[in-house]
């Protein structure tokens, strides 16, 4: 356990290893989001109410579970590195970062297109929509931090603070809905009881949401590859990496 | 089952065509960003790498 927690923490390991996961996962994500999107835009029937634009929900809602599931990876990575000193727990926070704000970004983007039809305004001040905006601030706020620093040591602590305080955002967006109820629609998947959507419309979602845990792998993967590069990259077996490419 | 009963019909999405037509191209968009921008930051540095290497053979052999 022990032996296997070290290898973890070696970065040479973790670039050979997640290299080989890195065609699988982006073969899986191409082909569950392909499917998902054709599905959604085309074969799922229309909602009764709100027409087409329900069709935005395929992007949307899979989006807002990766940009929350999001914080918790960045803010768990933190913790470890800031707790055991392991410096890929740093390099994966800080790959986590962008990616997370940019599926935040994704999810009020299409929220905001999907309000104009549905609710008649882009842009409300509801309980849920400012929480998940709160959420892109904390990203772009590790994002910032992470730059402004001369020394990684300081840089990857001020980062795992501000994420790991950030993460009282969390229980608030989920339960926005819940206790200030009004405009965004409560949850549509619940983890206890049934959906409350049609089998028909709720598969293609399920596609969706899962090529999506797929492809934040693939580039949470990625980006912390790059990032273990830059950080090794007067080590040697970064330079024979880079001889033979 | 198509849910349209001609492309048209499908692209015009009952007059919601431009909010779902711009909320799947922008995310689609960004995604594929999000995917492009890490490869594009590792070919740079192994071409950044693989130059000093060629600089430091080359003043090598000037001696």
């Amino acid at each position: 356990m022990w032996q296997w927690f070290h290898k973890l923490g070696s970065p040479r390991w973790f670039y050979d290893i997640s290299g080989k996961f890195l065609p699988w996962l982006a073969l899986a994500s191409v082909v569950l989001i392909v499917t998902g999107v054709v599905w959604g835009l085309a074969f799922a029937p229309q909602d009764a109410r709100q027409g087409n634009s329900f069709r935005i929900i395929y992007i949307h809602v899979p989006a807002s579970f990766l940009a929350l599931a999001g914080y918790y990876v960045m803010a768990a990575a933190g913790a470890v590195g800031m707790i055991w000193k392991m410096k890929l727990a740093d390099m994966v926070m800080i790959a986590a970062a962008p990616l997370g704000a940019a599926l935040t970004f994704i999810a009020l983007f299409t929220g905001a297109i999907w309000g104009k039809p549905t609710w008649g305004t882009y842009w409300i001040w509801d309980a849920r929509i400012t929480s998940m905006l709160v959420l892109l601030f904390l990203y772009i706020g590790i994002i910032a931090l992470s730059r402004s620093f001369s020394t990684r040591e300081t840089s990857a602590r001020a980062c795992a603070i501000l994420a790991l305080v950030g993460t009282v955002n969390i229980p608030i967006i989920y339960k926005s809905v819940d206790w200030w109820y009004t405009l965004h629609q409560p949850a549509t998947i619940k983890l206890t009881g049934a959906p409350s959507m049609h089998p028909d419309m709720f598969k293609p979602l399920l596609v969706m949401i899962l090529g999506f845990y797929c492809f934040y792998a693939l580039v949470l993967l990625l980006n912390t590859r790059t990032e273990i590069l830059q950080r090794e990259r007067r080590t040697n077996w970064v330079k024979e990496l880079a001889a033979g490419k | 089952m198509f849910q349209f009963e001609s492309f048209d019909a499908f692209v015009a999405m009952a007059g919601h065509g431009p909010y779902v037509w711009a909320a799947y191209g922008v995310s689609l968009a960004i995604m594929a960003w999000l995917a492009v921008l890490p490869l594009r930051r590792q070919r740079a540095l192994f071409t950044e790498l693989r130059q000093r290497v060629q600089a430091q053979q080359q003043r090598g052999e000037g001696k």
